[in-house]
């Protein structure tokens, strides 16, 4: 740790104020949780724009039934590389920036408690999206993003490399998820103690413990994969004695953790954002932290839920039908404290607040939708139509995204010490919160009316919705080009924030000045 | 720096990682023993020897054994039931065939994936012979009758009156054993997977 450059200053007192390093050393080689931070949001915002892109392909296909620009097997290339993309390229590292650039700031400590580990992760990973988006030279994953066996065991090199690009993402979350659970157990300021921890530490805590329990399952299904591929064993292959259907119980006792995964840092965002701008503390703080707890394991007896349709005996369809229904709790815990803490308070609606209320509303309407697919015999309806790609848009882009954004727009001044525009702020709300349901709301009357995913035509009586949901699509992707002049323009200038930001924010983020210096907390405050 | 501290917790993680990993895998047999002892999935690939000998006759009642089939895509037999139907007694023995035809142009190895419907009679669905049991090699044009012996258990729930056993046959050249031509195969069947 001593050869490291930014430590190696830390013990001159006369330093302190020293700048960044050199523009290689500091993005290439740093060690500073703000630096990472900072890649892995502009990785995320990158990632952003390739997944969605390809979204673009999509709706463009599906403006009208019949095949007019892309043939059907690139169709399925853009579904399963924009799921992958959107979900370990976007939504995942944008919440890992957060957690670097705020975790060592809400605790109190100078930086993450592994440096060097984490600037390991930042870098596998974006190999993990050369050697991901370099299959779309070879002949990109066409399966979907699930990876079901046995369609995955029969495609070419690109799923090799999917295989390899899974297996490195892996590892970058782990490592993540191990440094933010050192940081938040070894670093924190003293008096800190983990029930004072701000809400956005704990929802990422949470995180990182369902991130090392799921993530090598998943390595371990996209391994058993790779040798089924390369090296004749059989684990999903029937010849030989191995069961399809097996593949898909391993990858949701991943995948669904991994939902909340995506989720729950959402969930600690807009704790800290409502709170601000209602003027009130957060309402029933104690509860968020076990709601938190609560979803995270129930998350891991849920996941045959998404496959109810797989010929499970009743007795197990129950049951995964009942635990569903049973997370819709802790989640409903949820959205009550955030309309408690709304409720009377002196609100105002800044860029933030319009992103983390209408989180709250969107949100819900994606649960309620969730509900519907638990119902077993419903489901059996819904089951790979568009009102499952209603759903988990609804929770993933205006949960996840959304709450993403709202943080950007909430934290910028802290990060770039400029007030970003407020008026174009709203302006980007707007059309990113209209732009979104005209996209995704029709989805669920496609769905409900029987139009299956992942395929490039569809009936003609699908056309209008479709092209309802196509227009909102491009609206919103031209829309995110407005979120990047807003970001740009506020790293470049603007108005000087304040060390607070906004009207009496609570946190230890905002004892420090804005920009945050390059080091911060050096010695720890103390918490009273 | 509290880098010493850290070592214990990250030790412990770092545990955590390897174990859910070799979770990951130990998800294989735990579902494999599980579907075995409650009979979920239909599954009824195993060989059922000893209760052949021991099982009394019900007579009160008679179950409807129906037999279906299915060649999985690359594997080119023709392959069906030549007994569509069985009548018999919970204990008796029952016998039935089925045949194969090698269709392609060249030596292949099958194998036949049992499946009984509905699911909660398929612990009580005892073969004691079956063409399943093992890898199926057919030359070119072969056609080959294979039987079939089983026993409905006694335990059968008595709302069930009719059992449907079907196979699946896979193409397992790959996986066989005995059969020279491996790498052969293996190529013909990416080609066909290529196309797909």
């Amino acid at each position: 740790m001593a050869t490291d450059h930014t430590h190696g200053h830390d013990g001159h007192d006369d330093h302190h104020d020293h700048g960044p390093p050199p523009f290689f050393t500091r993005w290439f080689m740093s060690t500073n949780h703000k630096d990472i931070g900072t890649l892995y949001l502009l990785f995320s915002l990158a990632m952003l724009f390739v997944g969605g892109s390809m979204a673009m392909v999509i709706r463009a296909e599906l403006f009208q039934p019949g095949l007019q620009f892309v043939d059907p097997h690139f169709f399925n290339q853009m579904t399963t590389m924009h799921a992958l993309v959107m979900i370990f390229g976007a939504v995942m590292p944008g919440f890992v920036g957060f957690a670097n650039w705020m975790l060592p700031l809400m605790v109190g400590a100078p930086d993450m408690a592994l440096p060097r580990l984490n600037n390991m992760s930042f870098w596998v990973l974006f190999m993990a999206f050369v050697l991901l988006l370099s299959t779309l030279l070879v002949g990109a994953p066409a399966g979907g993003w699930t990876m079901y066996a046995p369609l995955s065991i029969q495609g070419g090199l690109g799923i090799d490399m999917m295989i390899f690009a899974v297996h490195m993402m892996g590892i970058s979350s782990i490592l993540g998820a191990i440094n933010v659970i050192v940081t938040c157990l070894n670093m924190r300021a003293p008096g800190m103690t983990l029930m004072k921890m701000p809400m956005f530490v704990w929802t990422w805590l949470i995180t990182s413990f369902l991130l090392i329990a799921v993530m090598p399952v998943l390595a371990g299904a996209v391994t058993m994969l790779l040798t089924d591929r390369n090296f004749g064993t059989a684990f999903f292959d029937p010849a030989g004695g191995g069961d399809p259907v097996m593949f898909q119980h391993i990858f949701w006792f991943f995948g669904h953790p991994e939902v909340y995964i995506m989720i729950l840092p959402a969930f600690g965002i807009i704790s800290h954002i409502i709170p601000t701008f209602a003027r009130k503390p957060l309402f029933g703080y104690d509860s968020m932290v076990f709601a938190t707890a609560g979803i995270a394991f129930l998350s891991f007896v849920v996941w045959a839920h998404h496959m109810f349709t797989v010929g499970m005996p009743l007795s197990g369809e129950l049951f995964f039908m009942y635990s569903t229904m049973l997370i819709a709790i802790p989640t409903g815990v949820k959205i009550f404290n955030w309309v408690a803490t709304m409720w009377r308070g002196s609100m105002t609606f800044e860029t933030p607040m319009l992103f983390a209320v209408s989180v709250v509303v969107l949100f819900t309407i994606g649960g309620l939708s969730g509900l519907m697919l638990a119902i077993v015999p419903a489901d059996f309806q819904y089951h790979d139509t568009y009102f499952v790609v209603a759903h988990f848009h609804y929770v993933l882009f205006s949960g996840a995204v959304m709450a993403m954004m709202g943080g950007a727009y909430f934290w910028l001044p802290k990060w770039t010490g400029h007030m970003y525009n407020e008026r174009l702020g709203k302006v980007h709300f707007w059309l990113t919160a209209i732009f979104f349901n005209v996209t995704f709301f029709p989805q669920h009357f496609l769905g409900l009316a029987g139009m299956p995913r992942r395929i490039p035509d569809y009936s003609t009586q699908f056309t209008e919705f479709n092209q309802w949901s196509s227009l909102g699509a491009f609206g919103l992707g031209i829309s995110q080009l407005l979120f990047v002049y807003i970001v740009f323009a506020c790293i470049r200038g603007g108005k000087q924030a304040t060390a607070e930001v906004w009207e009496n924010p609570e946190g230890l983020e905002w004892t420090v000045p804005s920009p945050a210096p390059h080091h911060t907390f050096e010695t720890p405050p103390r918490i009273s | 720096m509290t880098t010493t501290s850290n070592k214990p917790l990250l030790l412990k993680l770092g545990i955590a990682v390897v174990a859910m990993f070799a979770f990951g895998y130990a998800l294989v047999p735990l579902y494999e023993v599980f579907c075995e002892i409650t009979g979920i999935g239909g599954k009824t690939g195993r060989e059922d020897a000893a209760v052949a000998a021991v099982a009394p006759v019900d007579q009160s009642r008679t179950i409807t054994v129906q037999f279906t089939s299915t060649s999985a895509v690359g594997l080119p037999w023709d392959f069906g039931p030549i007994t569509q139907t069985v009548k018999l007694h919970p204990g008796e023995v029952g016998d039935a065939t089925y045949f194969a035809l090698n269709r392609s142009s060249r030596r292949m190895v099958g194998q036949a994936v049992p499946s009984v419907a509905p699911q909660k009679a398929a612990k009580y669905f005892k073969k004691t012979e079956c063409f399943c049991f093992r890898n199926q090699p057919l030359d070119s044009g072969e056609r080959k009758e294979m039987p079939i012996r089983f026993i409905v258990d006694r335990d059968l729930p008595k709302d069930v009156k009719t059992i449907t056993l079907s196979y699946s046959f896979f193409n397992a050249d790959k996986f066989a054993d005995e059969d020279k031509s491996v790498s052969d195969a293996v190529s013909t069947t990416g080609q066909i997977e290529a196309t797909n």
